[in-house]
């Protein structure tokens, strides 16, 4: 008896000290899975810490640009009074330098002399002379953009304690600019081309304004077509149609289309688009149909649980005194799911900007220099000006592509912001 | 001086011609106009036959004017526009001397294109074919023709549906009911436009598609190792054969969605465990939003940052290591994609955990079960349809993610599993296919169709599959 119940006692021991002996492995279990979980959070939260950074890093410097004070004399026989456009602007440049440079002699020296100067300085004086066409016959100092390699050794991108022979600048031009800076004559300024000027293949007269205008475009007509198709859409579904195999087929269909890849769109455009509608290729029209065609999903699903989530009780109230089942949604139901479609759309415009692949089928990946002045001109966008730059071999285009990153991620966030902002302002839980 | 003669036609008629937006403006003023008549007309006949009340509000009455005016005018501007290029066209041709006409058609097509570029001032060079340039004015005439008689057209039109319009105010009119049903049948074809897409986009791509099948066997499509689709110039050019054997271009993607996979999965599930099983509130208000900005970020920066930062960095560890690393390794893709996609995989995993109710989790603690086993044992066999769901749309995100890869993995299609070699996939395979010169007629452009075609109907299966995995999960718990 006594035996027998001190075994089952020391069984019952046994599986109590089962459990107690396993519990130091389980608890290390429960910290090892714990740790696990807060390394996932920490690895995303680097390679998130990781992209901004790099990108800050090497695009903060394309915020500035060097600059060179030329000292030019617009010699009067140089100029056509009626024409002073033409005029022979780059050997003014040229001779400034020399005159800065009399000992430089021979053409591969003084090539190197010119090679300081961004092709651009032209340009720059003939700006000034057709505003102003007293300066002939003065000699005037005169701020021209640098050369890109001037600007990277201004930047401390080009290392001078590298070999001769592996360096964009040779020892010569690192010699005349040191002169250069001693006399005050080399200086960096804030990159206003950066904002102004359209694409180039010069870096240092590169700018995003005309992909910002294109940009711009495609987002417009992409907001005018998707906004009120899609609310329209979603009323449809969510507060008109019949439940069927219609709309069934209906609400497949967009859930469906909203995780087609985008690449496919761009297929889409190019074989309706241009092909068959015969519209112009390269147009920001066609990025902003295409565009409109890949968010229409986002914004009609969107649309739908916002009118979802308006209470019954609001219908049938406006229904009871009498309003048509039409009246009820439009002057009840919508403006109560309004922010929560705004939000959508918003989140939506935020994809469509970002967006590259498709606008790459339908050719707005062409190099335009021009600032596209209305929506059927050729026009290039902010990502895809960033896919250009960044196949550029330029060290000068890298730090442009950092920049224009930059300045796509403040308007991405500008624009989530504003949802954010219009969800917690606007949005009532019910 | 051809500019200049267009211009002598332009002033020919008097009146320049109304850019497109200038007449859908005045249309636009003509039907605010035909609002406020078509309230006031409706104000009126209320008053003078004061024994009968109007059948609707009045604003109704206004909203029908104005949609009379500006709808049937819309309708044939439509159509106006998309049949105007093509009569002109080949009215144009038919001027066009007998040797011209009887060309084929794509170097016809090459003449309308100088007659086009000619006609919109686009001068190219010095040449000067007195028959181009006649035909070329002769478009700008017709072009002018058409516009100004498309503008008569329409405003007269617009006028007389007001007209008629207002005539029919009466207080028995139901306008309200009809205002309704125009609105209502507006709404319904908006919500067709997601049909219209699906079949245009199926449309398109399988009419290429079936053009490229006719000149490539579909099973050397599917199953031959070379994929060269660089068709040869002359018939005994070296190294360009242009062979269409798509395996090296599936191998390449499967492999950079596994790495992404590999890199993705594990870290977003994980992640999502955390926020919803151990995280506090403070945490998870903190750490959420930020890694879904992760997913806001669009891919291009991703595609950049792996070319520029991620692939150069494996590739000195790489040498460091004394292992070769192709410059354009899968690997740099495959990662950097996999942490695109590990916000998307959080959230589908956090909203699923989140979904399964709390008395499984009860029951499990009060079995004195630690967290962690209850995460293994009951939380994730109960949340895995939703789990599987969400992984099999991100694998249908990898697989049609194209700038990243286009930006950093390569062109060559090298049948191969190291994951440090260069290899392509399906979207960048289409990308350079089609981004350039192109000609509707080589198998080159074509294949690119193909492709698209098998991307579209990969990620349908995969999307299909998840969102009903998805939805019967959902239904399960609710």
């Amino acid at each position: 008896m006594n035996s027998t119940q001190s075994n089952t006692m020391s069984q019952q021991k046994t599986s109590i000290e089962k459990v107690r002996g396993s519990l130091a492995r389980r608890y290390r279990a429960e910290k090892r899975f714990k740790l696990l979980g807060l390394a996932a959070i920490f690895v995303s939260l680097v390679a998130l810490a990781i992209l901004f950074i790099t990108i800050f890093y090497n695009g903060h410097t394309a915020f500035q640009q060097t600059w060179v004070a030329l000292n030019v004399t617009f010699e009067p026989d140089l100029f056509d009074a009626q024409n002073l456009l033409r005029a022979d602007y780059e050997g003014l440049v040229k001779s400034s330098l020399r005159d800065s440079f009399p000992e430089v002699q021979g053409r591969r020296q003084k090539r190197k002399l010119y090679g300081l100067v961004s092709s651009g300085a032209s340009f720059e004086l003939q700006k000034m002379l057709v505003a102003d066409s007293s300066l002939i016959d003065t000699t005037q100092k005169v701020w021209v953009p640098a050369a890109d390699e001037v600007d990277m050794f201004m930047k401390g991108h080009i290392d001078r304690s590298q070999p001769e022979s592996e360096r964009l600048l040779k020892d010569s031009q690192i010699a005349w600019i040191d002169r250069l800076i001693s006399e005050g004559r080399l200086e960096k300024r804030f990159n206003t081309t950066f904002f102004t000027a359209g694409d180039s293949r010069e870096p240092e007269l590169a700018g995003i304004r005309g992909a910002t205008v294109g940009s711009l475009y495609v987002l417009l007509i992409t907001l005018l077509l998707s906004f009120p198709i899609g609310v329209a859409a979603a009323l449809y579904l969510e507060e008109f149609a019949a439940r069927n195999r219609w709309t069934d087929f209906i609400e497949v269909n967009i859930n469906n289309l909203a995780a087609v890849p985008s690449i496919v769109y761009g297929l889409l455009g190019l074989a309706v688009f241009l092909n068959f509608f015969g519209l112009p290729r390269s147009s920001s029209l066609v990025g902003g149909l295409v565009m409109t065609m890949m968010t229409l999903p986002t914004i009609i699903i969107a649309g739908r649980i916002a009118l979802q989530s308006v209470p019954p009780s609001i219908r049938e109230a406006a229904l009871g005194v009498g309003a048509s089942k039409m009246q009820t949604i439009f002057h009840h139901v919508l403006p109560l799911a309004l922010p929560g479609m705004l939000t959508g759309t918003i989140i939506g415009m935020a994809r469509a900007l970002g967006e590259t692949a498709p606008l790459l089928m339908i050719g707005m990946v062409a190099f335009i220099v021009d600032i596209p002045g209305g929506v059927t001109d050729p026009a290039t966008v902010l990502p895809v000006q960033i896919y250009l730059w960044a196949d550029s071999p330029e060290r000068a285009f890298m730090e442009r592509t950092s920049a224009a990153i930059m300045v796509l991620l403040a308007f991405l966030v500008l624009m989530n912001g504003t949802a954010v902002f219009l969800r917690n302002r606007f949005e009532r839980r019910w | 001086m051809k500019v200049t003669l267009s211009a002598v036609v332009i002033t020919d008629y008097g009146l320049p011609p109304m850019s497109s937006l200038m007449l859908l403006f005045s249309l636009l003023l003509l039907s605010s106009g035909g609002f406020y008549l078509g309230r006031r007309r409706a104000l009126a006949v209320r008053t003078t036959k004061s024994s009968k009340e109007l059948h609707s509000r009045p604003v109704y009455y206004g909203l029908l004017t104005s949609l009379w005016c500006g709808l049937p005018a819309l309708i044939i501007f439509s159509i106006w526009q998309a049949m105007e290029s093509p009569i002109i066209v080949s009215m144009t041709v038919n001027t066009l001397p007998e040797k011209i006409r009887s060309l084929p058609a794509d170097s016809l097509g090459l003449v309308i294109n100088d007659i086009k570029n000619l006609a919109a001032g686009n001068l190219f060079g010095g040449r000067k074919d007195p028959v181009i340039e006649a035909a070329a004015n002769y478009y700008v005439h017709l072009q002018e023709m058409s516009s100004i008689i498309q503008d008569t057209t329409i405003l007269v039109l617009a006028l007389i549906a007001v007209v008629f319009a207002l005539s029919r105010i009466s207080p028995r009119l139901r306008a309200r009911n009809q205002v309704e049903a125009i609105v209502r049948f507006g709404m319904i074809l908006c919500s067709t436009i997601a049909i219209f897409t699906t079949i245009g986009i199926i449309l398109s791509v399988l009419f290429e598609a079936i053009r490229f099948f006719q000149q490539v066997p579909l099973s050397e499509f599917l199953f031959g190792l070379q994929w060269s689709p660089q068709m040869s110039i002359r018939a005994d050019q070296v190294g360009s054969s242009g062979a269409f054997g798509a395996v090296p271009v599936f191998t390449g993607t499967l492999m950079i969605t596994a790495l992404a996979m590999i890199v993705a999965v594990p870290i977003g599930l994980m992640a999502a465990i955390y926020l919803a099983e151990y995280a506090g509130k403070k945490v998870r208000a903190v750490a959420k939003p930020l890694i879904e900005i992760l997913a806001g970020i669009p891919t291009v920066v991703y595609g950049f940052f792996a070319a520029l930062v991620v692939a150069p960095f494996i590739r000195e560890l790489g040498s460091r290591l004394g292992i070769s690393v192709s410059s354009e390794s899968a690997l740099a893709a495959g990662l950097i994609m996999g942490v695109m996609i590990i916000p998307f995989i959080m959230s589908i995993s956090d909203d699923v955990i989140n979904a399964v109710p709390q008395s499984l989790r009860d029951g499990s603690y009060a079995l004195g079960a630690t967290r962690s086993e209850t995460v293994k044992r009951v939380l994730l066999p109960a949340a895995l349809p939703g789990i599987v769901g969400g992984i099999l749309l991100a694998v249908s995100r990898a697989i049609g993610e194209t700038m990243i890869v286009v930006m950093a993995a390569g062109l060559s299609a090298k049948l191969t599993a190291n994951p440090l070699q260069a290899v392509t996939t399906v979207t960048v395979q289409i990308v350079t296919l089609l981004v350039g010169d192109q000609e509707f007629d080589s198998p080159k452009t074509l294949a690119a169709f193909a492709l698209g075609l098998l991307l579209f109907l990969i990620t349908l299966l995969l999307n299909v599959t998840a969102l009903y995995i998805v939805r019967k999960y959902r239904e399960q718990y609710e």
